[in-house]
């Protein structure tokens, strides 16, 4: 009891003018743990709200859909529904071109929800001014999104043009249930009518995408279900998607955990990269007590008791640090739901989750302690006769030690302890540990290299060349016992972050404005569903504003009836590897006619037709057989090759096909590209609409042609690539609000995990200091000495984040999004500045000491 | 070329003030050689520190090569000291991070702000393995300090000392982490760029054997002038 007594009672002493120091190296791992307790706290407590108000999500108990009206089949079934009880309600999605008459020159793509009169069943709808969302059901009016007034210039009071409908704009709306439930135009901004106006705008024709759903509400629980699985055969049949909600809960809690996931993934590396300074901060201070180690074990100590000694002061650290950091998570946890309110489908209210700050802690604790570990390991060896040598003797080589192989095994066992505990399939526990190690090695290989590199360059002859203060700063980086690689790795992981991010969300916006920016002969600006009538009258009005070609593409609607000889059905039930992806054989496809490649396409298998294709095409059992080419990523799924048959089902028609070619198609130009190619004699006669793309310079002449194009043939649909991109910026920034967060923690870690080292090194740094005044440096010399110093950390960090989150960025954009790469530079050179500067002002700022110490202090001893 | 007049230095150790000297005058002429003698806790240090410049008197005055050092600003001081002074400490003091001949070349490269260039700078590394060599130390000129035994350091201390040809060199019991051969090794070594270079010595030592070699001797106990 004693013993203990005086373990902890030496414990605490011996962190003795030290313990701002030590708490400033544990405070790395504090933001790990606070950032973990936000996360997993504030996900939970999502759940929870999201499970509470899940039917709010649907608006209804079931919802079905189809991209076709409703087959008197499906009628009947709504029909004896409400006759049985259950509230039924339509709900009808489609796209237009909306305007305001009295405001000239302007339109705007919207998405049309027309809404039965008991839409939703289920959640409230906020409409501003208050409570008009009634008007719907007497009034011909239209509640819109607010991002519509704003694009037309219109206000609450105006008659919005949709087709040939004309709508009130009664109210402004902000959040409707029911959203969870597919939308089909993600660049409309959204208006909602009265679904019994539908008819009237006249939108609905030949090619149009539409989305025809049923709403139900049903008087019992469980009883969704039972109507779902006593329908099967006619949702099968008529291809209707069934949503429950759970279906809805599950796709927005699938999301939420992937992104919770993905956070507490990158909160987990932040952690063991203040582990790492922890680890490194620990090794300078005991390098600091190695003296009084001496002198303990002079006294009669024991190796084990010193190192409990130690150990103890670690744990008691890593715990203070933790708890800590979990305070801190749990402030953050409070203040999210006020600022992500805009962002949330449901009102989350803020609980405490004990389970997840206990974890936090314990994680955070464990990290510390056991990176402690292997600095603390070297305490041991000690030999009490260092008490009586001079500090000038080398160090006598200390022995191998086995028990730093352990504590490197502990670590890494701690490490996928930590991560297989938070899933429940092991596989995905373990590749999330695999993947947090992997990148942990290569950010600390990284920065070994990027040192190394460093080093190199800036010795011998090459270092003679250059100005002695730099020479000076940038050996300090590796001064003895130097902390270089700790700060490196952290601070890079940061920039990594930051850049990656900047780099992928960069590479896609720029491939999606290359028609505005690249090339002045590419198309900015596309006319969908343009009927065959219409087509002369809509080029004509185009003409004069067209920079360059236009180019106009059929397009004709279809499905699969079979593939070599075997119908959908078949196909779909089918056990052996021949089993096309549900994808390929469900889908419509939008396919074209034409008989040359195009830019955007290159052959890769088998040959072009000659001609019109006519040729080519041979009669077998009384039917033509046309040559066709497939895109290979659909003939991959489809699970077909050259000389396949494909029956296609155009509008009732079949059109037999055999696989002649395949085609690698570039899916990310701004360009309409095609699974399913056609020879002209396939198709020509086929009920087509079409797709006109053409280039106009000037944004207000692109604007007026939209609205003189609405006015006159209200169903053909603008996409202007500037609103498009505008709305694929508008989603990822949601997405960079997350990440830029997690990176700004991390470089606050990096910045910590730099104050310690600064802290770790601050008499070597004052000796130094001193010394170099005492030789006759001045103020300015020495501040130029440390800001080289950090300026070339800063550079390090840097480089290795930036050169990481390059490899990352190529291998997303290259793999996963499949378009080519480019590397920004003048945004990298501005992240590349700003940490420069931050590792400068945060150095500089923590070595204020060094430069107001006098130079007597070289005479004392320290 | 140095006179100190009635110099005091007071401290304040807890709460209370600590006269640690008090009223020390002393002169050296060019050229000339003074041991600072004395007990440990005499105040030997406190009294380099204030003939160097390194730090300022409670009161009494410092007259360096003809500059009043306390009407001049720390960074003017730190300019004469890179300019007319070498230092030489009982640890030695190298700064780990840089070789021999780097270590040597830094009071060069500090004094070399108005001439500076490649010119400059080569002549910096000739100089600084000229002093190795004089030192003895040819060949060892790319060793870390940490590769360097203690007689082996601190003789790079002393070409570091010499490196801007200082007019005056302040050594602060530079043979007290040495053993006796090699003390004594850097002694002569003292003595003799004293004397071929015409550099005005200080030392402070609390060995008489040592100074017993130098012109002059001061006493000090308890922070004054005893004989």
């Amino acid at each position: 009891m004693t013993r203990l007594r005086f373990l902890v009672a030496m414990a605490w002493r011996e962190t003795r003018a030290s313990r701002r120091r030590l708490l400033l190296f544990a405070s790395a791992i504090s933001l790990g743990v606070a950032a973990l307790v936000a996360i997993g706290s504030f996900t939970a407590n999502l759940q929870t709200a999201l499970r509470r108000e899940t039917r709010t999500l649907l608006g209804a108990d079931l919802a079905w859909s189809s991209a076709r009206p409703f087959s008197d089949a499906v009628e009947a079934v709504l029909d004896s529904a409400r006759a049985a009880g259950i509230g039924v309600v339509r709900r009808t999605l489609f796209s237009s071109v909306g305007y305001v008459r009295r405001i000239e020159g302007r339109s705007r793509l919207v998405e049309v929800r027309a809404v039965g009169p008991e839409f939703p069943f289920y959640g409230e709808v906020v409409t501003s001014p208050a409570g008009l969302w009634d008007a719907l059901d007497t009034g011909r009016v239209a509640i819109v999104d607010t991002a519509l007034l704003v694009a037309l210039d219109a206000e609450i009071g105006d008659t919005l043009e949709l087709g040939r409908g004309r709508f009130r704009i009664a109210a402004t709306v902000s959040d409707v249930p029911g959203h969870m439930m597919g939308g089909i135009n993600a660049f409309g901004a959204q208006a909602y009518i009265p679904e019994r106006f539908v008819g009237e705008t006249g939108l609905i024709v030949f090619g149009s995408r539409v989305s025809y759903q049923a709403l139900f509400r049903f008087p019992g629980a469980n009883e969704a279900a039972r109507f779902e699985r006593s329908h099967t055969r006619l949702l099968d049949s008529e291809r209707l998607r069934s949503y429950t909600t759970d279906d809805a809960e599950s796709d927005i809690t699938e999301s939420l955990e992937q992104m919770s996931q993905f956070l507490q993934f990158v909160s987990l590396i932040a952690l063991l990269l203040g582990g790492i300074g922890v680890a490194s901060g620990v090794g300078a201070f005991l390098a600091g007590k190695l003296e009084t180690i001496a002198v303990l074990r002079c006294l009669g100590a024991r190796r084990a008791l010193v190192f409990a000694i130690y150990l103890t002061q670690a744990v008691a650290l890593g715990v203070v640090a933790a708890v800590a950091g979990a305070a801190a998570g749990v402030l953050v946890q409070l203040m999210l739901p006020r600022l992500l309110s805009d962002l949330l489908p449901v009102t989350v209210q803020v609980s405490l989750e004990p389970e997840v700050i206990l974890s936090g802690i314990g994680i955070g604790a464990v990290v510390a302690v056991l990176f402690a570990l292997r600095p603390l390991l070297e305490v041991r060896l000690v030999s009490p006769l260092e008490a009586i040598r001079k500090d000038y003797e080398a160090a006598p080589r200390r022995p191998r030690d086995p028990l730093r192989l352990v504590a490197g095994g502990l670590l890494l066992i701690g490490v996928f302890a930590i991560t297989m505990g938070r899933h429940d399939d092991p596989k995905i526990g373990l590749g999330y540990a695999g993947a947090i190690i992997g990148s942990v090695v290569a950010l600390t290989a990284a920065a070994r290299i990027a040192i190394w590199i460093a080093r190199r360059l800036t010795s011998g002859r090459v270092r003679a060349r250059w100005p002695y203060v730099v020479r000076q700063g940038i050996a300090n980086l590796h001064r003895p016992r130097n902390q270089t690689r700790a700060v490196v790795t952290s601070l890079g992981f940061g920039v990594s972050l930051l850049a990656a991010l900047y780099l992928i969300q960069a590479n896609f916006l720029r491939q999606i404005l290359r028609a505005t920016t690249e090339s002045a002969s590419r198309p900015n600006i596309v006319f969908v569903d343009i009927q065959r009538d219409q087509v002369a009258d809509v080029l004509s009005r185009a003409e004069s504003t067209a920079h360059g070609a236009m180019q106009v593409v059929p397009m004709v609607p279809m499905r699969i009836h079979s593939v070599n000889g075997r119908d959908v059905p078949t196909l779909l039930r089918d056990t052996t590897g021949r089993r096309p992806l549900r994808w390929t054989v469900r889908r419509e496809y939008r396919s074209t006619w034409r008989d040359t490649l195009v830019p955007t396409e290159r052959l890769v298998q088998g040959a072009w037709w000659e001609g019109d294709g006519s040729a080519e095409a041979v009669t077998s059992g009384g039917t033509r057989v046309y040559p066709v080419s497939l895109s290979t990523d659909v003939a991959t799924d489809l699970k077909v090759t050259l000389g396949d048959t494909i029956v296609w089902n155009v509008q009732g028609l079949h059109v037999a096909t055999r696989i002649t070619s395949l085609r690698e198609v570039d899916w990310a130009s701004f360009q309409p590209n095609f699974f399913a190619v056609f020879p002209t004699a396939a198709l020509a006669s086929a009920p087509t609409t079409w797709v006109l793309l053409m280039r106009i310079e000037d944004a207000r002449e692109r604007a007026l042609l939209q609205r003189r194009l609405a006015e006159a043939h209200p169903n053909v649909i603008a996409f202007d690539v500037a609103v498009i991109a505008r709305t694929i910026d508008r989603i990822f920034s949601r997405i960079a609000i997350a990440v830029r967060f997690m990176a700004a923690l991390s470089l606050t870690t990096g910045a910590l995990v730099l104050l310690g080292a600064v802290a770790a090194g601050r008499l070597q740094r004052i000796r130094e200091g001193a010394l170099l005044k005492a030789l006759g440096a001045t103020r300015r010399k020495l501040s130029r000495i440390l800001l080289s110093e950090y300026v070339a950390l800063g550079v390090l960090a840097s480089v290795v984040g930036i050169g990481l989150a390059t490899a990352t960025a190529w291998a997303f954009t290259k793999f996963v999004m499949e378009m080519p790469f480019s590397l920004p530079a003048g945004p990298l050179l501005a992240v590349f500045a700003s940490v420069v500067v931050l590792v400068a002002v945060v150095g500089l700022t923590a070595s204020r000491e060094v430069f107001r110490r006098t130079a007597m202090e070289v005479l004392r001893d320290m | 070329m140095l006179r100190a007049d009635r110099l005091t230095k007071v401290y304040q150790s807890g709460g209370r003030p600590l006269t640690v000297l008090n009223e020390v005058s002393l002169s050296v002429e060019p050229g000339g050689f003074l041991a600072v003698v004395g007990p440990s806790g005499c105040g030997k240090t406190t009294l380099l520190g204030l003939l160097a410049g390194l730090d300022t008197p409670t009161s009494g005055s410092v007259i360096l090569d003809g500059n009043d050092l306390g009407r001049m600003s720390e960074d003017e001081r730190a300019r004469l000291r890179a300019e007319e002074v070498g230092f030489v400490f009982q640890t030695f003091q190298l700064i780990p991070t840089l070789t021999a001949q780097e270590n040597v070349q830094v009071p060069i490269e500090l004094g070399a702000q108005r001439h500076r260039g490649t010119e400059a700078r080569d002549g910096a590394a000739a100089r600084a393995l000229e002093l190795l060599e004089r030192v003895g130390l040819a060949g060892r000129e790319h060793h870390y300090p940490s590769q360097l035994s203690g007689g082996e350091q601190q003789r790079v201390a002393i070409a570091r000392a010499f490196a801007n040809e200082p007019k005056i060199l302040f050594a602060d019991e530079p043979t007290g982490n040495l053993d006796r051969a090699n003390g004594q090794r850097i002694v002569e070594l003292l003595g003799q760029l004293n004397r071929e270079m015409g550099t005005t010595l200080v030392l402070v030592t609390h060995d008489q054997e040592l100074a017993a070699q130098a012109g002059s001797i001061l006493r000090l106990r308890d922070g004054r002038v005893v004989a």
